[in-house]
């Protein structure tokens, strides 16, 4: 029976290949993120273990408010009084953005634009040219700086820091040991002390920590002990170890994120690959009944034929395992790379390793998958009758009703399961229903299959061939609903996404005209690494003197302790023009200009933190001391204001006590442009910020969105080749098992043209079956994510057509590629041997 | 070549299969013509080179040296494009079994080589062939519902409806039982007198080979006998020979 099953594999090259290409494409999916992940880990630990090198203990102030404190420069001389210490050196780090010669700021993947006060401690670092800054007008940047932004010594270099922008000229240029450019793809530029101190920290004489080297002798941990107790609790003091650990395990904190998606996506294809492998076995099972009832019929039991098709699928399971886990690799050292060179910019690349999780959870997903797949063909193979070796037609179809009935039911769980996700916010109980809901949903394609099939098919009818075609599509509703379900879960899952950001582009669009009286909106890009832009409180000021202008008002936010727990506090200039413009109602109290202690709030933030009109709370703000804060008004729900906010008064207690941004509302009559025009100049200096009309404004809110839907159909690309794959795979082995038909088209005077046009229009009316399915079952999804998300502010159905339209004509598209090659092997056929064949 | 009183003829063709010491000479110098709006049968033992001769014959497969003619066509050196026109207009077949295709109807089978070139179906001639036949009633019944007999009828009916130069049919009874067998071996005669159709049947039934104007006999790849309007007995008897004649070889 073993021998029988190894030679039924081996004879069968061509299948075995193509369901497998699944497998090896799901697997090398996962194990490439293990990889990719596992690299860039190594990395950083490897990069920040490199920072840290020349640091033996580092001493901060204690984080304050959410923001990290600065030290004055006296702490400098009372750490390098402490026994131990060799050296004390205070360091200045903040952030600074380059403006680049075309005037726009540069920017970078993820990695810090870092300004820093030049110590004069070259150990670490190798000048390439120049020097070090000499006076306040000088600056020395690293190569990589250098090289993106295209600044050699000598040239003028425009910097914005916590002051907009200022003008420097380049005195050297500085890299790293190994002829690097970065340490990992940051741009900084040193500044003299006093400069450095001014422009990154707003203060004099302060510090953002101090590096210190031990006296020979003493070590880290004791050094670190004795600071410790020196100094006092108002300080953290870690060793340089410590420091690479904790910014390397924040790094993989992020990372591990990202594994995860990249996980739930090979999840994704894997599912998919599940149909395709449940379809080949099936169809490999109707073409060997003959063969399994012959076997039967010599006294092979059940348990010995279930057995041989599992064993074939355990095969397969674990050839594709280790070629996908092989291609896994490639990939995974392929991204890395491409990551290292483009996505982090400069990234030296720890050696590709292989992880054990990337084996494990291979070797695991492959085999699980193609024996999941395996089983329901192996019980149906089991009930094939002895008899049937002796009989001339494969069996006939089977009725449709219990898949339809188990169908419903699933369809009806996992719609279940996704209500009760969305009402507890379980992610896990959303992802599971979906994926029950494709599963009933495939369940319930053969019963749709035929009437569909038949509509989609009378389009590309109209030719014999096309006919045949056709009527090929329809024969068996089973092997063409899984093969389109298939395709039906990647399209699908992209339609409700796009299903779900229309809708909330429509919101936001309608909450914008209808609800928000600002013309102008003064807001600033947010870095790659985290910085936002800013501008000077007074500018407001300079915005109302201007003619045409009615009100204008700004936010400032930060990070600050509110009753203790880290939370988001903003200040408001103008209270009172924050409610003419945002449309507020007043709940509790009345709308008046808040005191230095007062604050408002909104209905939601009353209920949820249980405050009331002249209830108190106490907020520290990053300088100061804390502060007790009482509720001056509560306004009524709004769409587009929630939360609180401070007086403005409390501005210049933030870390960068500058506004974030500000809306105008100009006086009716006056010209919406005239004014932007005129209010442009104030932020000619800081490029960064920009004055935009409402509708660009939302345009450039809502334009982020697309960026999500491109990843996720990058992302979802994998899982509809796998579809694609399934197509192929579905047309071969039909065109193999329906070798005398084409034979015998081909003996009565078919053309190979003829033949070739008769397999591809079977194949578009698969894909098309498919992408409709998923068109429909998605925006199903979207809509049903959609009014669950009413409360968080989708009020708005919008439906993609266009979106929809394109995925019609890619599935078309698909549909001509997947039948080139079971086209050209269909046509290349030779008439005699087809005609003979058994 | 191309005579008016012929429909198909092989001139000196020799078919091998493989090279060197593993060659297998199927036909060994055939020449042999078919007559207009005849029936000629070709009988033989197994391995006789019957089937050969009869796919070398219709454009099915090539010749390794000779020439085979329909009709006016040189049927040896056309090239794939040549050779499926020339099947699609100017030959018919019947194979043995899996003669149709089961998602079209009988009359959509039966029309399919005209659907396929994009002709236009002659309804008169549709009919004539449909009750000679006598399918009329199962037009829109698909293969699986219908008997073996009927379904080889269908594909008879499918031969003769593009007024082909020549029929071929290959075993066409061999999967029949004996009264069906007869009814389309019947029809068969009756569509080369009545309505002039050439047809060459290969066979190895002595009792449907009766139904031929003419039977000729191959052995080892060439052509040893004749027989003209031959009965069962006859037949029969001629092969005893020929089985004798090959047993002296």
């Amino acid at each position: 029976m073993l021998r029988a099953t190894l030679k039924s594999l081996l004879s069968r090259k061509l299948r075995l290949v193509l369901s497998a290409l699944a497998v090896v494409l799901g697997v090398m999916f996962v194990s490439g993120s293990f990889v990719l992940t596992d690299t860039l880990n190594r990395s950083f630990t490897d990069l920040f273990t490199n920072v840290y090198s020349g640091v033996d203990v580092s001493v901060t102030a204690k984080e304050k408010a959410g923001s990290p404190g600065t030290l004055p420069a006296t702490m400098v001389d009372r750490v390098e009084a402490v026994n131990g210490v060799e050296k004390a050196v205070g360091q200045v780090n903040g952030s600074a953005r380059a403006i680049g010669k075309n005037g726009k700021v540069l920017t970078t993947a993820g990695a810090p634009r870092l300004g820093f006060a030049w110590t004069g401690d070259e150990s670490q670092i190798e000048m390439r040219d120049g020097t070090g800054p000499k006076t306040d007008t000088q600056v020395t940047i690293n190569a990589f700086l250098a090289s993106t932004g295209g600044f050699k010594v000598g040239d003028q270099i425009e910097l914005i820091t916590l002051e907009p922008k200022k003008k420097f000229t380049v005195a050297g240029i500085f890299g790293y040991p190994g002829g690097r450019d970065s340490l990992g793809g940051e741009l900084s530029a040193g500044f003299t002390e006093p400069v450095a101190q001014q422009l990154l920290l707003g203060q004099k004489d302060t510090f953002t920590d101090i590096k210190v080297t031990a006296a020979a002798g003493t070590s880290q941990d004791q050094l670190r002990d004795r600071l410790s107790s020196e100094l006092g609790g108002d300080y953290v003091v870690k060793t340089g170890t410590q420091l690479a650990k904790d910014q390397a395990d924040q790094i993989q904190e992020g990372l591990k994120f990202f594994n995860y998606i990249l996980l739930a996506f090979a999840g994704i294809a894997l599912f998919v690959g599940i149909f395709i492998i449940l379809n080949t076995f099936s169809i490999i099972v109707a073409q060997r009944t003959r063969e399994l009832a012959l076997l039967r019929s010599m006294g092979a039991s059940r348990g010995q034929v279930i057995g041989s098709v599992v064993l074939e699928a355990f095969v397969i399971g674990l050839i594709a395992s280790v070629v996908g886990l092989g291609a896994g690799f490639g990939v995974g050292a392929l991204l890395a790379n491409f990551f290292a060179t483009f996505g982090g910019g400069n990234l030296k690349l720890a050696g590709i390793g292989l992880p054990m999780s990337a084996v494990i959870s291979s070797f695991a997903v492959g085999i699980v998958v193609t024996l999941i797949a395996a089983v329901m063909p192996a019980l149906r193979a089991s009930r094939i009758a002895p008899v049937a070796a002796m009989r001339e037609a494969a069996t006939p179809d089977r009725p449709l009703t219990r898949p339809t009935v188990a169908g419903a039911l699933i369809l009806a769980a996992g719609g279940t399961a996704m209500g009760f996700g969305f009402v507890q916010q379980s992610l896990v109980l959303i992802f599971g229903g979906v994926l029950a809901a494709f599963v009933g949903v495939a369940l319930l394609t053969p019963l749709v299959s035929r009437p569909m099939v038949s509509l989609i098919g009378r389009l590309l009818s109209w030719s014999m061939p096309g006919l045949l075609g056709r009527r090929n599509s329809a024969r068996n509703p089973r092997r063409t609903a899984i093969t389109a379900a298939a395709l039906m879960v990647g399209i699908a899952l992209i339609t409700g996404v796009s299903v779900v950001l229309t809708s909330a582009t429509a919101s936001i669009t309608k909450l914008a005209d209808t609800q928000v009286r600002s013309d102008l909106i003064i807001s600033g890009e947010t870095g790659a690494d985290g910085t936002s832009a800013h501008f000077a409180v007074d500018t407001i000021d300079k915005i109302k003197a201007k003619p045409g202008v009615r009100s204008a008002f700004g936010f400032a936010g930060e990070p600050a302790l509110v009753n203790d727990e880290q939370s988001w506090v903003s200040s408001v200039t103008d209270v009172l023009a924050m409610q003419q413009q945002f449309g507020l109602q007043a709940k509790e109290g009345t709308f008046a200009p808040l005191g230095a202690t007062q604050m408002a709030i909104s209905e939601d933030y009353a209920t949820q933190k249980n405050l009331k009109l002249g209830s108190t709370m106490r907020i520290q703000l990053a300088k100061g001391e804390a502060t007790t804060f009482t509720v001056a008004f509560v306004w009524a729900k709004s769409q587009v204001m929630q939360g609180m906010v401070l007086s403005s008064s409390a501005i210049e207690h933030l870390r960068i006590p500058q506004l974030n941004n500000a809306f105008v509302q100009v006086n009716s009559g006056a010209s919406v442009t005239d004014v932007q025009k005129s209010i442009e100049p104030f932020f000619a200096d800081n490029p960064e910020v920009s004055v935009q009309d409402r509708s660009a404004f939302v345009k450039q809110q809502t334009s982020q969105f697309d960026t999500v839907l491109l990843m996720i159909q990058i992302l979802l690309a994998l899982a509809i080749i796998i579809a694609v794959l399934g197509v192929i795979n579905t047309l071969a082995l039909s065109v193999i098992e329906r070798t005398r038909e084409l034979g015998l088209l081909r003996a009565i005077g078919m053309r190979r043209a003829q033949v070739m046009r008769m397999i591809t229009v079977e194949s578009i009316v698969i894909s098309v079956f498919g992408a409709v399915l998923g068109i429909a079952v998605g925006t199903a999804l979207g809509v049903a994510t959609v009014a669950a998300l009413k409360d968080e502010g989708i009020t708005e159905l919008g439906f993609p057509w266009m979106t929809m339209v394109q995925y019609l004509v890619v599935a078309a598209v698909v549909g001509v590629v997947a039948a080139i090659l079971p086209a050209i092997r269909a046509a290349r056929l030779n008439v005699l041997d087809a005609i003979a064949y058994e | 070549m191309g005579t008016s009183g012929v429909a198909a003829s092989a001139v000196d063709v020799w078919k091998s299969y493989g090279s060197g010491d593993a060659a297998v000479t199927a036909l060994a110098g055939v020449s042999v013509e078919f007559e207009r709006e005849r029936f000629t049968a070709i009988m033989g033992p197994s391995g006789s080179g019957k089937s050969t001769l009869m796919h070398c014959l219709a454009g099915l497969d090539d010749v390794t040296k000779g020439e085979v003619w329909i009709g006016d066509t040189k049927v040896t050196g056309l090239k794939d494009k040549g050779l499926t026109e020339l099947r699609r207009d100017q030959v018919g077949f019947v194979f043995q079994q899996f003669n149709l295709l089961p998602t079209l109807t009988a009359e959509e089978n039966i029309t399919l080589p005209l659907a396929i070139g994009g002709r236009k179906v002659d309804r008169a001639w549709f009919d004539t062939v449909i009750d000679t036949v006598g399918l009329r009633d199962r037009l829109s019944h698909r293969p699986t519902q219908l008997s073996g007999g009927q379904q080889q009828r269908v594909a008879c009916a499918r031969a003769l409806v593009s007024r082909p130069e020549v029929v071929f049919a290959d075993e066409p009874t061999g999967n029949l039982d004996s009264r069906s067998g007869a009814e389309v071996l019947g029809f068969l005669q009756k569509s080369a007198r009545e309505f002039g159709q050439t047809i060459v049947m290969v066979t190895h039934d002595p009792n449907a080979a009766s139904y031929a104007d003419r039977v000729i006999f191959l052995a080892d790849g060439l052509i040893v006998n004749e027989i003209l309007d031959p009965t069962a007995d006859a037949v029969l008897e001629t092969m005893k020979h020929l089985d004798a004649f090959v047993g002296a070889q």
